[in-house]
Parts: C-alpha cells; sequence; structure tokens
C-alpha cells in the first residue's frame, strides 16, 4: 500500500500560487480559507526560498491527537481526513498543526469558527465517493477518479509533488544529485519523522 | 551642422550625469557586497533543517492578508500536544479524584459538621442580590467546568458510552454553552467581587488565629469570625483571581489570534486550561462545605436566612456587629 506524501522542492517553486488557485477553485474554497499557501522565506534576501505547504497528512498526526471528538481519521495510503459532521471547530487541531494546515470559515464571532478545512489530498471525506454532500463539504475527490492531487499535478515548475512517499522521495533524490544541491524535504521531519538524505 | 552640435552637446549631458551618478550606484552596491559575505547567496546554502534548528520555527513573507498563516511550521505545536494530550487529563484526573475522595473520606469519617443549637429565630444572611449573584455565577460555572471537562475527558470516556455522532451533536452544544454562559459567569465574577470586596480583606488577629486553628474543624470548635471566616476569605480571592484569569484568558480564546500569533494562543489555553481545573478543585470542596460539610450552611445561599444561634457559633463578630445596628 502506497504511502501518499506532499514534497516541495523549494528550488524550483517560483512562488507563482498556481497551486493555491487551482486548489480553491477545484474544491470550490469559501473565501478567505486557504488549505494551500505559499510561504517565502528570507523574502528580498539571499537564500531566498518558497515553499508550498498545505496539510502535509503526517504520520501520527498531532490535529488527531488533541481533537476533542476525535473527527479525524487516517486513510489505507496514510491520508489525514476528518469528518465535518463531528467537528466541533474548537480550533485546537490549528494549535497542534505545525504547518498552520487547519482553517476556519470564520475567524471570531464569539469563537464560533465553523465547521474546520483543510486539505484533503483532493481525497474528500467520510462521505460517499463522489457524493453531492461529499463536494459540498470537502470539495472533489480526485484520488476517487484514479487521479492526484491538483495542486501538484499542475505545478509549472514540477516543484510540488505528490504521490507515494517513496516515489516522490527518489524522483527528489535524482533531482539533487543531478543538478547538485536540494534545500531539503520541508517538514519532512516534523510529518513523519524522516528525511531525505542524498548520498 | 547645428543638429550635429546639438547632439554632441546632448551626449556630453549625458555622459555628465552618469559620471555624477556613479559614487550613488556604488554605494549600496558596495554594501551589498558586504552583506553578501555574512549570507551565503549560493544555491546550495539554504537547507530546511538548518533553518528550523536555527529559528526554532519558520516564517516568512505570504501573499495571503492572513499573517498566523505566515508560519510555515512551528514545532511547539509538539509541546502543546504533550501537554493537552497526557499532561492535562492526567493532572486535572489525579486532582479531581484527589479532591473528591478526600472530601468523600471526611464524610464517612467525620461526617457533616453539626448544628450545634437552634435558637429559632432567622437573622438575613444574604440579601435577594448577593444570593441572585452567587446563584448567577454558581449556574454558569457548573455548565462551564462540564462542558471544559467534557474537551478533555469526553473523547476519552462519554464517547465510547454514546458513539461518536451523539458525542459530537453533544460536544457542538457544550462548546456554544462554553462559549456563551461565559459572559454571564463573568458578570458574576463582577458583580461577586463588587459586593464582597469590603468583608474580605484579611482581619489582624481573627484570620491569621482562625486559620491557625483549621477553623476549628479538628477539634470542634469556632474560632472567631467575622462576616466570612478567613476560608471564606480564601476561597472569595481565589474566585475573584482565577475568574479574571480564566476571563482575561477565555476572551482571548474566544477572539483567537487578535492579540496573539499561534504559540501565544498555546500559551493562553494552557493557562486557562491548568487555572480551569484548579478552579473546578476548590470548588468542589467549597459545594461540600456548603452542602453535605457543614450543616446549617446551605440556608445562608438558599433562604439568605441563618438561625442565630448558627451564625453566633460561627461568625460571631459578625452577629454581634449586626445586633449593635
Amino acid at each position: 500500500m502506497a504511502r501518499l506524501k506532499f514534497l516541495c522542492d523549494a528550488n524550483r517553486c517560483i512562488d507563482c500560487n498556481a497551486c493555491v488557485t487551482a486548489c480553491k477553485n477545484e474544491h470550490d474554497v469559501p473565501w478567505g480559507i486557504n488549505r494551500r499557501r505559499v510561504v517565502t522565506i528570507n523574502d528580498g534576501k539571499p537564500g531566498e526560498r518558497s515553499v508550498s505547504m498545505a496539510c502535509m497528512h503526517c504520520t501520527n498526526a498531532p490535529c488527531a491527537a488533541v481533537c476533542p471528538v476525535d473527527c479525524f481519521h487516517a486513510t489505507d495510503d496514510g491520508l489525514v481526513l476528518h469528518s465535518k459532521e463531528i467537528c466541533i471547530g474548537c480550533g485546537y487541531c490549528f494549535y497542534a498543526c505545525p504547518f498552520g494546515a487547519p482553517q476556519f470559515p470564520q475567524a471570531t464571532n464569539f469563537g464560533s469558527r465553523g465547521k474546520m478545512d483543510k486539505c484533503t489530498y483532493c481525497a474528500g471525506g467520510p462521505d460517499a465517493d463522489l457524493s453531492e454532500a461529499e463536494y459540498v463539504r470537502y470539495g472533489s475527490n480526485r484520488l476517487a477518479e484514479g487521479k492526484l492531487p491538483l495542486c501538484a499535478e499542475m505545478c509549472s515548475t514540477k516543484a510540488l509533488l505528490a504521490g507515494d512517499g517513496e516515489i516522490i522521495a527518489q524522483i527528489y533524490k535524482e533531482r539533487v544529485v543531478t543538478r547538485g544541491y536540494g534545500s531539503g524535504a520541508w517538514g519532512w521531519k516534523t510529518a513523519y519523522g524522516e528525511t531525505i538524505t542524498v548520498t | 551642422m547645428t543638429h550635429g552640435l546639438n547632439r554632441i552637446r546632448a551626449l556630453v549631458v549625458m555622459i555628465a550625469l552618469a559620471v555624477a551618478c556613479l559614487p550613488a550606484m556604488t554605494g549600496p552596491a558596495g554594501a551589498q557586497e558586504a552583506g553578501a559575505q555574512a549570507v551565503n547567496p549560493t544555491a546550495m546554502s539554504v537547507q530546511a533543517d538548518d533553518l528550523l534548528q536555527q529559528e526554532g520555527k519558520l516564517q516568512g513573507y505570504l501573499a495571503q492578508p492572513d499573517p498566523k498563516l505566515a508560519v510555515l511550521e512551528q514545532p511547539q505545536g509538539r509541546q502543546w500536544r504533550v501537554f493537552h494530550e497526557s499532561w492535562l487529563p492526567w493532572g486535572a484526573g489525579i486532582l479531581i479524584l484527589a479532591v473528591v475522595l478526600l472530601l468523600g473520606g471526611v464524610y464517612l469519617v467525620k461526617g457533616p459538621i453539626q448544628a450545634d443549637e437552634v435558637s429559632g429565630i432567622k437573622i438575613l444572611r444574604f440579601n435577594v442580590f448577593e444570593r441572585f449573584t452567587h446563584w448567577l455565577t454558581a449556574v454558569s460555572f457548573i455548565i462551564l467546568a462540564l462542558s471544559g471537562i467534557n474537551y478533555i475527558f469526553g473523547k476519552r470516556y462519554l464517547m465510547p458510552l454514546i458513539g461518536p455522532d451523539a458525542f459530537g451533536t453533544l460536544s457542538q452544544w457544550g462548546k456554544y454553552a462554553h462559549n456563551y454562559l461565559a459572559w454571564p459567569f463573568m458578570l458574576g465574577v463582577l458583580f461577586m467581587i463588587v459586593v464582597w470586596v469590603k468583608d474580605n480583606f484579611p482581619k489582624r488577629g481573627v484570620d491569621w488565629a482562625w486559620l491557625k486553628a483549621g477553623g476549628g474543624v479538628f477539634n470542634n470548635t469556632h474560632p472567631s469570625a467575622g462576616r466570612f471566616n478567613a476560608g471564606q476569605k480564601l476561597i472569595f480571592w481565589w474566585v475573584a483571581l482565577a475568574g479574571i484569569v480564566m476571563s482575561v484568558t477565555g476572551i482571548m480564546l474566544l477572539f483567537p489570534f487578535a492579540a496573539f500569533g499561534v504559540n501565544g494562543m498555546q500559551i493562553t489555553q494552557v493557562v486557562h486550561s491548568v487555572v480551569g481545573f484548579l478552579f473546578i478543585a476548590v470548588i468542589i470542596f467549597h459545594i461540600y462545605i456548603g452542602t453535605l460539610g457543614m450543616e446549617g450552611a446551605y440556608d445562608a445561599m438558599g433562604s439568605g436566612e441563618v438561625d442565630v444561634a448558627w451564625a453566633r457559633a460561627h461568625h460571631d463578630l459578625w452577629v454581634e456587629e449586626q445586633l449593635r445596628r
């Protein structure tokens, strides 16, 4: 069974934000919610790097651990999905998440933030695959259609990779060997407890 | 001819301008070179893991207008998780169980503190507004406490009993209750401070003697006390201070990211939950003393009137003061 992961090659990311836009469009994400975003480190300075970040679908996910209603579940592919029917919008997952992935439709209003929304790896949620209810709550389910996440699929520089963790790690290793450098697999140590070492 | 002259003149002016600009251009360029020696600009220089280790967290520039999302990676979430999923449930569980067991033991071994004698004459101890303030705070506190406990222990003990869907619905209502009943609670704490602060300043001699005698619980005496004895004063000051801490941190949690970033929110939640459980432990003790633990005590907050003999035994200085009027 594949272990699906994301990997952003920061030496390729050009901060075009197309992944962000594609995600918003594909899933009809409401205004103000950013399932994926691009953060630029050292902006305008030497050593500037841009990293596209969304839910990393962590191993032993912190969001799932701290959820007071246990609305998260891990799929066989290692994805971390959640049920908006059970979610109470307490915001704990955002405090625990290392990557700022959980999003809420309302920021304040006496803490009524609405149901948490985050990257589903284009895999929908606990509702029936490709159903209307699933689309409304979680967006489209490309995985059920046999496709990979749209953000990575349409990335113009192929900086963002999605797929079986071992395969994308291999692609990244080959790139690092070929070009002679690489800034590393951003967030992998935190998310999966491992890094990609190129020897 | 004049045309050609003009051209040469224009060229001369341009060269002169360019020369004049040279120092201005080399200035910043020179500075950049000096700066570049401190930072290695080559493609190999930036390593994700090194950056994270240096800074403790990663943050940068973000196109979206949401500063909290500019944090790329914050490993402090892990510490918060450890607090929230092991220290807090274990600490709070042991604390609450210990208090309940202790009071249960005291009740079984020693039994309630008896009301010594009954005179049949009543004296007003708490007026309508004082009782309203007490019960406003008390009722909202109990619901806040139960819904707060649910955040930590619900998924561990309640969810296996009633199933995830029913538990999700219940917790959703619990969260609404927690968010909205916070306001009457804060109002109640405020009223309490206003109406009772004057009777709760420590009184030289009396309070210390009361505390040294352990409130008279162990040798069945009644050390002197004013309107509130030293134990009640401690409860008052605890409720006032913890109430303010809970209110301030609670408002921070109700309006997330208004004042703090994500790490500040984590610390706020830690303070809110730790003080919250200490608050619950103190209030369990308070409820025990006010109901099961002492005969005659409940009337003070129930009807507002207590027996003069009971009052004379427990709050002698206050009764004297009342009768002098």
